[in-house]
């Protein structure tokens, strides 16, 4: 069976509205995250491998089975959307019950599940309490246990960690990891890219209905080979390093650390870079400790690509 | 033919009947715990009872004479024709259909139906069922209290009438009609609200279309479910002024056949809305 979500030449019109265009993207199992600003067509991209929309054109397949009327589909898929709403009257248990029963399992089966599933995302004991007097970071979570309550193997989840306080934020990007790490696709749409870095196998850049880039963030990051990539070198004599790299005439940029103990420095060709790198620290003078990629995270890629600082998405 | 005859059959065979029936118990279950059982259904039950207290301080206040047991049955025929029929359960399934998926819609929670292993079109059918029991539950019961509290002070004249007399049948007929009220409102209610953000003006259209209906030619009559409810009366109802548009009498059809035509109805209502649930899209931020 095609273990792969793929959407090939997909467009989404809302009337003359442009949702998606002419998006073809293949996504392995795993960790994937959908970037972009608002209004980018990520959760048009979501809605779309749900079924919840149509496409205007191309076709989808999520794990080999169209999203069109399929409950096939829904038996190994979870949805989290982020409308923020749910029937009128329900408690956080009837509404993990019943969405478990409408699966067609025993009453036995669906409890045992109910129960798993809360207790995971830590509501175990305001279950029985209606939805509507829970706080927005409790209904997040009453969300993620109803998608995740049937072992789903896709999990969709349109922007998760909105409303989490920051020990509820941690705990669900523990139990993303633990859902990634036992195969699961799991597709997350995030604003907050310090955190897509620590959880993502994959990233894919949607900004204006158009895919921008896809791929691990290294892959991507190397990608975008007209911004000077910048390397953080932990050293005992920064300054000195610098000023070597300079007469060389290779870097475009350097900039010390605060703390005095390294120096950021910016090359257009990372591969000559750490050859030269490797000829200064042949030579003795500098001691050097640690050296690392300084902007190959989402946030750097972010900014290159669509433009505008993540952190202010 | 015969090949394909049997390659039909094959197909229904061979569909999740089981799966199917253990979600429409499940969905029905919730969805009439949601119609009845919400502070947002009062309107509905005061539509269906308000006839019953009116007829409870008829019972406590006025005397009772067995002469006028014929006057008294042509007052519960007018209550349900003029009254349930036209108005009550007209309003009540107009409350309770549109409800069940636009506002769901306006509620931003239908997704969570969708998203579930259920076909699309059973959810629909589900729906329209809960609902149904739902109209039928509150507006079947009032009439039946309706009946009761009609005869009651009669003593008994009132027991013998509806035992030995005419009554049983009377309001066999009335639940009859009832019923296929909810299910034919209930049916194009639910199209309504699946085709227009606002169902309620397209609702005064339909009602509008039910006043005027009598006059019209005999085809167009067929695309009314008061007109064939009409048929079903088991007492007419004679009105004067503007009561009379409403009590119109057109040509006789008979019962079997009035119901059959309903029931067609209804099938074609419920088949289109199938086709329109299958391409439905969530798009809440347009609605």
């Amino acid at each position: 069976m095609n273990d792969q979500i793929i959407f090939e030449d997909v467009s989404k019109f809302y009337g003359e509205v442009l949702g998606v265009n002419r998006i073809s993207l293949t996504i392995p199992p795993g960790i994937t995250t959908l970037v972009g600003p608002n209004g980018s067509g990520k959760t048009t991209l979501m809605n779309l491998m749900t079924g919840l929309v149509q496409p205007s054109s191309g076709r989808i397949s999520v794990v080999g089975l169209s999203p069109s009327n399929s409950p096939e589909l829904f038996r190994i898929l979870g949805y989290c959307t982020q409308f923020d709403s749910f029937p009128r009257g329900i408690t956080g248990w009837q509404f993990v019950f019943d969405s478990l029963m409408l699966q067609g399992m025993s009453e036995t089966e669906a409890v045992q599940l109910t129960i798993e599933s809360l207790e995971r995302v830590q509501l175990g004991d305001a279950a029985g309490r209606k939805i509507a007097g829970y706080s927005k970071g409790m209904r997040q979570k009453v969300r993620l246990a109803q998608a995740i309550a049937h072992h789903p193997r896709v999990l969709v989840l349109d922007e998760p960690l909105n409303g989490l306080d920051p020990m509820a934020r941690a705990e669900s990007i523990a139990l993303f990891q633990e859902l990634g790490r036992q195969g699961m696709h799991l597709l997350i749409s995030s604003h907050i890219l310090d955190e897509v870095d620590r959880i993502s196998d994959r990233v894919v850049l949607i900004t204006g209905g158009y895919l921008i880039a896809e791929g691990s963030i290294q892959q991507v990051r190397q990608e975008v080979r007209e911004k000077p990539m910048q390397v953080l070198i932990r050293c005992d004599r920064p300054a000195l390093l610098a000023s070597r790299m300079f007469a060389i005439n290779h870097c475009v940029e350097a900039r010390l650390h605060a703390d005095g103990r390294g120096v950021f420095l910016r090359t257009a060709d990372i591969d000559q870079f750490y050859s030269i790198l490797n000829g200064i620290a042949a030579e003795g003078l500098v001691k050097i400790e640690a050296v690392a990629p300084a902007d190959d995270d989402a946030s750097a890629i972010y900014q290159y690509l669509i433009g505008s600082d993540g952190s202010a998405l | 033919m015969r090949e394909k005859m049997a390659s039909f059959w094959k197909h229904l065979a061979g569909q999740p009947w089981g799966l199917w029936w253990i979600q429409a118990r499940r969905l029905v279950r919730i969805e009439v715990r949601r119609n009845l059982f919400s502070w947002r259904a009062g309107w509905i039950y005061f539509l269906a009872f308000i006839p019953t207290f009116i007829i409870l301080i008829h019972l406590m206040a006025d005397t009772h004479h067995s002469s006028w047991i014929s006057d008294d049955t042509n007052v519960l025929a007018g209550i349900v024709q003029l009254y349930y029929i036209r108005l009550g359960v007209f309003f009540g399934c107009l409350g309770i259909f549109s409800r069940l998926i636009r506002g769901e819609m306006i509620e931003r929670s239908l997704h969570f139906y969708l998203l579930s292993p259920v076909r699309r079109e059973v959810l629909l059918l589900c729906k329209f069922v809960a609902g149904s029991i739902s109209a039928v539950l509150l507006f079947g019961s009032a009439i039946l209290a309706d009946f009761a509290l009609m005869y009651a002070g009669f003593g008994a004249a009132g027991t013998d009438y509806v035992f030995n007399g005419p009554g049983l049948g009377q309001i066999e007929a009335y639940l009859a009609i009832v019923v296929l009220a909810c299910l034919g409102y209930g049916a194009v209610f639910l199209l309504l609200s699946m085709m227009f953000k606002n169902p309620t003006p397209a609702a005064m259209l339909v009602l509008g279309w039910e006043a005027i209906n009598p006059v019209m030619p005999s085809i167009l009559q067929k695309i009314s479910v008061a007109s064939y409810l009409r048929h079903l009366m088991p007492v007419s109802v004679s009105a004067d002024g503007i009561f009379a548009l409403l009590t119109v009498q057109t040509e006789p059809v008979s019962a079997w056949a009035a119901t059959l035509g309903l029931l067609v109805l209804i099938a074609v209502v419920l088949v289109y809305s199938c086709y329109r649930m299958r391409t439905l899209e969530i798009r809440y931020t347009t609605e």
